[in-house]
């Protein structure tokens, strides 16, 4: 997103303009319906650090705030403990509240996380309520209210509440800018390109979950402060859950300023609507704020906030539009020694699989392969449709686990780790439908390939440069991957592999949908990283082009290796030929 | 307690899981149709059965005195009658809404859109509850017939220790949600709308090149679904007080079941249902009253992390 915007002067501005407004608001309802919008605006904050970036929906972050709002009210009651304290340990209680949720809870994909991470907060709700907090009451504290966080005037709440808001702006912001929010950006788009990549997931979702879990219950613990009573459906009520995510749905996901601008509209309105009618109609606010998500999901699902920033620079681009398209560039491999392959020791053996097998419930996809791959060698796997290819790749870079066999890297044994772990040791891989982050650039989607193996962010966007220079796209660079054509995809895809300076490169149909002249250049750039002493395997199902290219042809049929040898000898082998053509062309070749 | 009475006990919450089992089977049935067929989690669920909760009590109260037996017929013809009247409601708002962002042209959304539908829904319930209570007011009510509360007493059995009070509300109840859910499945298997459905389910691109208006399918199965559910509502209602708020329990009793059962399958569905009844009920033996729904949603998670594919039926995607 926008890494070079400047925001701290914006949120400097924010919290002065929202800060003085405060000091001139008399009215201690008003005062209050002031803090509350802060303690949303936290709580969308919160939401929005886990499942605007990650996309991955929480439909139980009341769990964390009800957990710190009771922490917070019972520490007091029981043992007199100021919020002062108890507030910054109600946070540490999220944080791990936040790993023991996430922990088993992101196994889970998409709907099914959404729908258990619901099940929390309602668990915790009867599990309070049978504990007998059916209602607890923050003691008043008469000698020396402001040790304990009790002030008569009710501007100071919203101050606090105003140093809790730019506190959670901040974080976000500095997740938002780093290696931590591009990776959840990485996964929102594509979980398992960003595994391949050597995205670490699973430590990232629980960096993120821990964190937001932290900041709910921050504010769940300053929301029984300035309320004084907790009970369970306030605090760990659906309501609260759905406010959180209505709040940064409404002004914008993955953005710092979407969860305040979606608070400041929307509970002022539903706080003026429930004092209006709440006699009659009780049940207005959850209306309201059910119309406002049906219309933010109807209308502008990403939110308000880029919906209008969509249209502030689709205005600027008609105003001032420029002659920029250019296209890809043939490889000029400039930069490219940055990724030569330290150890080159021709005839070294990269990569041994051994009797490696993999069924499918009858299908026996891989069927005891055994191959050996030397350092800087170009090797073609080929073999019709459905020969096992792809489910080859699987197993080795370790998005499925193998029934049998083993597969060694360097001498090393790969089984049982995960992708992305594979991908540190030196495996980088394409796939054969591209899988590009969309919404990010093409720099973008490189640096998230660069990660894995790059010290700090500054060296990330150095070695993502050097790739893209490397693989002849300098110039899209900055374009947007949804909007490239396949040919920069597939050389993207590549950079994004070499990014992670890997030793041995696996590439999955990379030639498909390309046209004579677009293969010619990409055979070209694998051939320079050839030649930097980085191993390619590469996939494909026809022969043409590969004659060309490689070194040594593997040829697979029915998952299992039926020829091996240089491209002249494959290609009269009667098996091959039958394999790919049928017995009859036997007779005639 | 004797041993006696902890049989007595164990046999009294199995006959009372069996019973309620028996309804949100009826339940999660509906919520599997549109689970299966639409892939399409529907987080309003819960609403569209307080909908025909509130149905069956207002259609009960208009025909009652008018009917003969009314007392012990009228609760059962108002929890059918709650179907159809929701099947319209269901149409309706998933031809207004739901099917904006979801259906043959929400599935080739990028990644991210399919969110939209879950929120969708989330708006849906929210205002359903909360309009709910706006209408219909936030006190409990339930429809009260001799019936539920008029136990058939079994037993003595093994000698004099033994008594068994089976609530006749309840047993007639669980029957006519058993017969709702075989005249279900029959239609889905034999009738020309249910191949439709069941086309649209596995494959709906296919469906579409096969001459299938696959939107329709989906407004009919999301109609069907909501409206089943509803059926279980009102059978619901007239043993068990509710108000708007009480969907979201339902809920996560009805999703338990969905998974536990395995997607795509309503034999599995009912099974699964049947099986959150007992496990609601029989926590009972261990744990205090107030934790039964926590028995659930522990159960809940624990099926989703440990066997998403379900108990009874084929896989069940995690994505």
């Amino acid at each position: 997103m926008s890494r070079t915007g400047r925001h701290w002067p914006w949120i400097a501005a924010f919290a002065l303009a929202y800060g003085a407004l405060a000091l001139f608001v008399d009215n201690q309802y008003y005062q209050l319906i002031m803090t509350v919008v802060l303690v949303w605006a936290v709580m969308g904050l919160a939401w929005n650090l886990l499942s605007g970036y990650s996309g991955l929906i929480s439909f139980g972050h009341a769990a964390f705030f009800g957990l710190g709002a009771y922490f917070v009210a019972l520490i007091q009651l029981t043992w007199g403990i100021s919020p002062w304290y108890g507030i910054p340990l109600a946070a540490l209680l999220g944080g791990v509240a936040g790993l023991v949720v996430g922990v088993p809870t992101f196994r889970l994909r998409g709907h099914y996380f959404a729908l258990a991470m619901l099940a929390y907060p309602l668990a915790l709700l009867y599990v309070f309520e049978w504990l007998g907090y059916q209602e607890v009451a923050v003691p008043m504290v008469r000698d020396a209210p402001a040790a304990y966080m009790q002030f008569d005037d009710g501007r100071v709440y919203i101050l606090i509440g105003l140093g809790f808001v730019v506190a959670s702006m901040l974080i976000t912001r500095l997740v938002e800018r780093s290696r931590f929010g591009m990776c959840l950006l990485a996964i929102k788009q594509d979980e398992t390109a960003a595994e391949a990549a050597g995205i670490d997931t699973l430590a990232w979702k629980l960096r993120a979950i821990v964190l937001s879990g932290a900041m709910a219950a921050t504010i769940g613990g300053f929301y029984a402060v300035v309320q004084l009573v907790v009970t369970p459906l306030s605090v760990f009520g659906v309501l609260v859950s759905a406010q959180a995510l209505i709040v940064a749905m409404f002004g914008g996901v993955g953005t710092v300023w979407g969860p305040v601008i979606g608070a400041v509209t929307l509970v002022p309105l539903s706080a003026w609507l429930d004092a209006e009618f709440a006699e009659r109609l009780p049940g207005i606010q959850g209306v309201i704020y059910g119309v406002a998500i049906v219309a933010v999901v109807m209308l502008a699902p990403e939110g308000l906030f880029w919906k209008v920033r969509d249209i502030v620079r689709r205005r600027r681009a008609a105003s001032a539009r420029t002659e920029s398209a250019t296209a890809a560039t043939p490889a000029a491999a400039t930069r490219a020694d940055g990724f030569r392959v330290a150890d080159v020791r021709a005839g070294r053996t990269v990569l041994t699989v051994n009797g490696l097998s993999k069924s499918f419930g009858g299908l026996r996809a891989v069927d005891a392969v055994s191959l050996e791959v030397r350092q800087g060698e170009i090797v073609g796997i080929i073999g019709p449709n459905g020969a096992g290819k792809t489910t080859l790749f699987n197993l080795l870079n370790g998005f499925i686990a193998p029934d049998a066999g083993e597969v060694l890297l360097d001498g090393q044994s790969i089984l049982g780790k995960a992708p992305n772990r594979i991908c540190r040791g030196g495996v980088g891989r394409t796939f054969q439908i591209v899988k590009p982050f969309r919404r990010m650039s093409i720099a973008d989607n490189v640096v998230i390939g660069a990660y894995v193996n790059a010290g700090s962010d500054d060296d990330a966007r150095a070695l993502a440069t050097a790739a893209i220079a490397a693989v002849g796209l300098g110039d899209a660079a900055e374009s947007i991957a949804g909007s490239v054509s396949n040919e920069q995809l597939r050389l993207m895809e590549l950079a994004r592999a070499l990014a992670s300076r890997p030793s041995i490169l696996l590439l999955d149909e990379i030639f498909a949908g390309l046209a004579g002249a677009e293969v010619e250049r990409l055979m070209q750039v694998i051939r320079g990283l050839a030649a930097l002493g980085i191993t390619i395997v590469i996939i494909e199902h026809t022969m043409q082009a590969m004659v060309q290219l490689v070194d040594r042809f593997i040829v697979l049929d029915h998952g299992a290796v039926l020829a091996a040898g240089s491209p002249g000898a494959v290609t009269r082998d009667p098996a091959v030929i039958e394999a790919y053509l049928g017995r009859k062309w036997l007779e005639d070749a | 307690m004797s041993p006696a009475q902890h049989i007595e006990n164990f046999l009294q919450l199995l006959t009372a899981g069996l019973l309620t089992g028996a309804i949100y089977g009826l339940m999660c049935v509906g919520l599997s149709v549109i689970f299966g067929v639409m892939r399409v989690i529907n987080f309003a669920q819960g609403e569209f059965m307080m909908l025909g909760m509130y149905f069956a009590y207002y259609i009960f109260g208009s025909i009652a005195g008018y009917m003969v037996f009314g007392d012990l017929v009228a609760p059962f013809v108002a929890a059918l009658a709650v179907g159809p009247a929701v099947f319209l409601v269901g149409l309706v708002v998933h031809k207004g809404l739901v099917s904006q962002v979801t259906g043959i042209s929400g599935s080739a959304l990028e990644a991210e859109g399919h969110y939209a539908q879950l929120i969708l829904t989330l708006g849906i319930s929210l205002i359903l509850a909360n309009g709910g209570l706006i209408v219909f007011g936030s006190a409990p009510v339930s429809i009260s017939t001799p019936l539920s509360s008029t136990p058939w007493v079994v037993g003595p059995l093994y000698g004099e220790d033994i008594l068994l009070f089976i609530n006749q509300g309840q047993t007639i109840a669980a029957l006519v949600a058993v017969g709702v859910v075989v005249a279900f499945a029959a239609l889905m298997a034999n009738s020309r709308p249910g191949r439709a459905l069941r086309a649209a389910a596995d494959n709906p691109v296919a469906a579409v090149y096969m001459g299938i208006d696959v939107d329709r399918a989906y407004r009919i199965a999301f109609g069907f679904g909501v409206g089943i559910t509803a059926i279980g509502g009102g059978l619901l209602a007239s043993t068990n007080p509710f108000q708007p708020y009480v969907g979201i329990d339902y809920v996560i009793v009805m999703y338990a079941g969905v998974v536990l059962g395995g997607l795509g399958s309503l034999r599995g569905a009912f099974l699964g249902g049947l099986t959150i009844g007992l496990v609601q009920q029989l926590s009972a033996l261990f744990l205090p009253n107030q934790l039964q729904n926590t028995a659930i949603f522990v159960c809940f998670l624990l099926i989703v992390l440990l066997r998403p594919q379900g108990l009874f039926g084929r896989a069940a995607r995690r994505a």
